[in-house]
């Protein structure tokens, strides 16, 4: 396997301009004679479907929703960034650029950083005209906030519902196409197996979700658009539904898996409240901004209320650890800090698993100094949601906290074009592992996934269209298609007819959850990873033993669609701690105990400055690791510090 | 925080199918917390049955935290269960006391139709946004996004009528099961905004005659739809679609 970038040299901020000069196009009269599969109906997808079928593809496109607004892009809060500048506070594409590379702890690549940095621009201006009712001023222009702890004010917001207004914008695009017949949707469908034809992608097999039938779709090439892979850890911020199944699929075919270490946390999420738990619910992080972290002083007072306990018991950690940045430190530095305390028998709230894991959140000081009123102004909607979910008024009393896994920076690995190694395979969104390095800027996948699916794959997907110029017709008859359909049955059936079934899926799930969460989680040790990589290949061993799947796989059967999800978190878990444990230094989301200096993350350039593109051996244990060198000419790599 | 147990007797809506016969069956809930989410105590349930040999309860769901608007189903009567302004997902089992029995059904519409248990079709809604439930705008010719100013008040309404997360509840608590709500939330949006005007008259004329081919009945202002809709979407962006429709068939 070669990892070849693509990336245009010369200026950084000409690379994109002189790649797209270079690239091969496809005729407007002949683009109606290629078929396209995008995988996926979020941002990034609902995007790139949207945007070939109206330069005149044929697009099929698939979801395992209802509807293709379902997408969990729909979920993000916060905002979107845009190197605008309209607050004159010293915004550019440049400075976006730098932020970008520098939050990703210098593990990203920086022409496809500066591309991203550029395209922000566009995508406002995209939005905006689609409809997406963001935020304004009383003058009518667009308003901005500052959010993550940048220095600019450049994040664009529809209330607390920015992902919701962007993708029902990219669902409204895609739905236009949907009536001009240029995309034609599957929803309930989930793609099951990546069919490669002579070395090129070349379709895909799917399960529809209401009949159980599984049939194959050729097409000219296949795009994936199918979102992180947070649900390893079983308890996240992701909807239910998300999974690695597509890009697992595509990973056994030989596409390369990138930095499957690198996963993000975010620090203030309703803690977990019982063994039974299907969920995290995030909180928007603004609320650190007035909110002041605490967990007692002393271990007996974890069971008493928080008002009960006197001011001089009670430890501010973040204030006393980072006198300069208090409790607005960044998001990995803030979660790792709430591990430790909870680690010291410090959390507060109830005991799950013998375990208190919440830190207190307060808001008092802040309602002593500006009153409720103005407070309720600012987090209304957020103390709503919280006492609905755990009935306590945060006005009355302080919230509880925890960190969740949230984002996944890793994926497959996608050169310049967002190919991925397997030619005619393109990623986009969260499904790839392009833009973020080992950390994402809060606002940003907004952002990448949109940038990938309305202004790079359109393009990309030409220019690969224009080389290849006629693709051999491929019947369904043919073995390569054959053997894809075979695998999946006899995967299913396998699931169906385990040889001593006695528990749901959910069972399995959460236990490796748990194995990810406290090995592959927030804190990383060499020991506790290879502990890890013992007790993974034993549960899943045992899942495959004793999974219990009823009813049948011929019929809409939710139990069936869940035990092939878990089969796949069990070898990209796997891949994860293989990758935590290679990777000798802390950067980004990835913490290694043995690696920092005076409690910070302490990067190795000189070894470690490389993506780890993993390769698919046929063994989940010993995958085979190709090295992408990362170069900064731009941005000098520096040390991260908030003390 | 209490931590009560509850039980409970569950009376749940069971079809194997579309053109099936379906009916109630009845499941015990026990040792459910009062901090366990409505779907959580059904995943309980759920995982009980599978242990048994038996097959679960379908149901909806995705992101769990209302918004996607996968999730929805009739509790004891009322779309997205007692609590005003929440999902199901949402619902909390505090909401509950012990020994409740509680009536689970799917949304019952001639628009929706039944896939399994209480999971529904909601199809009919996609094709009603296809009809015309968009902008025309092509990826890459939008002007400057700041070039054309909208009064903070419009962008607001704006927002509020697009808060609409294509659950159907509205439809599940209309007595005619009328889609108008939906409809009339995605027309309002665009109505709104200059974004929208060039094919305004068009969009709702579509819209609407999408809304009625689907076979979702009239309106006749019983408000039912707004009581349920667990985004507040009100019912004045109803009547604001009648009076689009009006503008439109006077315009031609």
């Amino acid at each position: 396997m070669e990892l070849r970038s693509h990336e245009p040299t010369g200026p950084i901020e000409e690379r994109w301009e002189k790649h797209k000069e270079a690239s091969k196009l496809v005729a407007p009269a002949n683009r109606r004679r290629y078929n396209i599969i995008v995988v996926g109906s979020g941002l990034a997808g609902g995007a790139a479907a949207a945007s070939l079928g109206e330069m005149g593809y044929n697009v099929q496109c698939f979801c395992y929703q209802d509807s293709p607004r379902r997408a969990h892009s729909i979920a993000a809060q916060g905002g979107i960034n845009a190197a605008k500048n309209y607050q004159n506070d010293g915004d550019s594409v440049y400075r976006l650029f730098y932020d970008t590379v520098k939050g990703g702890d210098f593990r990203s690549r920086e022409s496809n950083v500066y591309r991203l940095s550029e395209l922000s621009l566009h995508i406002i201006d995209q939005a905006v005209a689609q409809g997406v009712p963001f935020a304004r001023e009383y003058g009518g222009l667009l308003a901005n906030r500052s959010f993550g702890g940048a220095q600019v004010s450049r994040t664009f917001y529809a209330r607390g519902q920015t992902g919701q207004q962007l993708l029902l914008g990219a669902y409204q695009a895609l739905s236009r196409q949907i009536e001009a017949g240029t995309v034609q949707m599957h929803s309930r469908h989930e793609m099951l197996e990546l069919i490669v034809h002579d070395g090129r992608a070349r379709g895909i097999v799917t399960r529809c979700l209401k009949t159980g039938e599984i049939k194959p779709h050729i097409a000219d090439m296949v795009v994936l658009c199918s979102g992180g892979y947070g649900n390893v850890f079983y308890l996240s911020t992701n909807a239910k539904g998300c999974n690695v199944t597509a890009t697992w699929r595509a990973h056994r075919h030989g596409a390369a898996f990138a930095n499957p270490c690198y996963t993000q946390i975010h620090p203030t999420c309703i803690p977990q409240a019982g063994s039974y738990q299907s969920k995290l619910t995030l909180m928007s992080e603004s609320l650190r901004n007035d909110g002041r972290v605490w967990v007692p002083r002393n271990k007996e007072d974890v069971t008493k209320r928080p008002e009960d306990i006197p001011e001089s018991d009670r430890c501010y950690y973040l204030e006393e650890r980072y006198p300069a940045f208090g409790n607005l430190v960044p998001r990995d530095v803030a979660s790792r800090n709430a591990l430790y305390v909870t680690n010291d028998g410090l959390g507060v709230g109830p005991e799950v698993d013998g375990e208190r894991r919440g830190v207190y959140l307060d808001f008092s000081d802040a309602i002593g100094r500006l009153g409720e009123q103005t407070i309720r102004e600012r987090y209304g909607n957020l103390f709503e949601m919280y006492e609905r979910i755990t009935g306590d008024s945060p006005y009355k009393t302080p919230m509880r906290i925890y960190p969740a896994t949230h984002y996944t920076m890793g994926g497959l690995w996608v050169d310049y074009n967002l190919e991925t190694t397997i030619p005619g395979l393109f990623a986009g969104g969260e499904a790839n592992f392009s833009d973020h390095g080992a950390n994402r800027l809060g606002a940003s996948a907004l952002m990448q996934g949109l940038a990938d699916g309305y202004f790079v794959l359109p393009f990309t997907v030409g220019n690969y269209l224009g080389q290849v110029r006629t693709l051999p017709p491929l019947a369904e008859d043919h073995p390569d298609v054959q053997s894809a359909i075979t695998s999946v049955n006899e995967r299913i059936t396998k699931l169906m007819n385990a040889p001593d079934p006695k528990h749901a899926p959910e069972h399995f799930h959460r236990e490796l959850g748990k194995i990810i969460w406290h090995k592959c989680g927030m804190s990383r040790t060499a020991e506790g990873l290879k502990e890890a990589l013992e007790q993974i290949p034993k549960l899943r061993e045992q899942f495959w033993r004793e999974v219990k799947i009823t009813g049948n796989g011929e019929d809409f059967n939710q139990t069936l669609e869940r035990a092939g999800r878990v089969a796949d978190f069990f070898e990209l878990g796997e891949l994860m701690c293989i990758d935590a444990l290679e990777r000798n230094e802390s950067c980004g989301g990835h913490f290694r105990e043995e690696y920092q200096e005076n409690g910070e993350a302490l990067r190795d350039d000189a070894e470690f400055s490389y993506v780890s593109a993993w390769e698919w051996s046929g063994n989940p244990a010993e995958p085979r690791l190709h090295k992408e060198p990362l170069t900064f000419e731009y941005v000098k790599p520096t040390k991260r510090s908030y003390k | 925080m209490t931590d009560e147990l509850l039980n409970l007797t569950l009376h749940v809506w069971r079809q194997p199918g579309p053109n099936r016969p379906g009916g109630f069956q009845t499941y015990p809930a026990r040792g459910i917390t009062t901090h366990m989410s409505f779907l959580e105590m059904l995943d309980v349930v759920n995982e009980e049955l599978i242990e048994k040999g038996e097959e679960p309860i379908a149901f909806d769901y995705d992101c769990r935290e209302g918004i996607c608007g996968t999730c929805g189903m009739v509790v004891n009567g009322v779309a997205h269960g007692p609590q005003r302004l929440t999902t199901v997902c949402q619902l909390h089992m505090r909401q509950f006391k012990d020994g409740e029995e509680i009536w689970l059904e799917p949304w019952r519409a001639h628009g929706f139709p039944v896939v399994k248990d209480l999971v529904v079709d909601r199809s009919a809604f996609d094709r009603i946004i296809q009809a015309g439930g968009y902008v025309s705008i092509r990826t890459g010719s939008a002007s400057e996004a700041n070039e054309i100013p909208i009064p903070k008040k419009i962008a607001e309404q704006a927002m509020d009528a697009a808060e609409c997360i294509g659950c159907g509840a509205c439809v599940a608590a209309c007595p005619n099961a009328s889609a108008s709500l939906f409809t009339a939330a995605k027309i309002s949006h665009l109505s709104l905004l200059p974004q929208g005007q060039a094919e305004r008259d068009d969009r709702a004329t579509k819209m609407v005659a999408q809304m009625d081919e689907e076979g979702f009945g009239a309106c006749t202002n019983h408000g039912e739809c707004e009581a349920v809709c667990p985004k507040g979407v009100s019912i004045q962006w109803i009547a604001r679609m009648n009076r689009e429709l009006v503008r439109s068939i006077i315009k031609s």
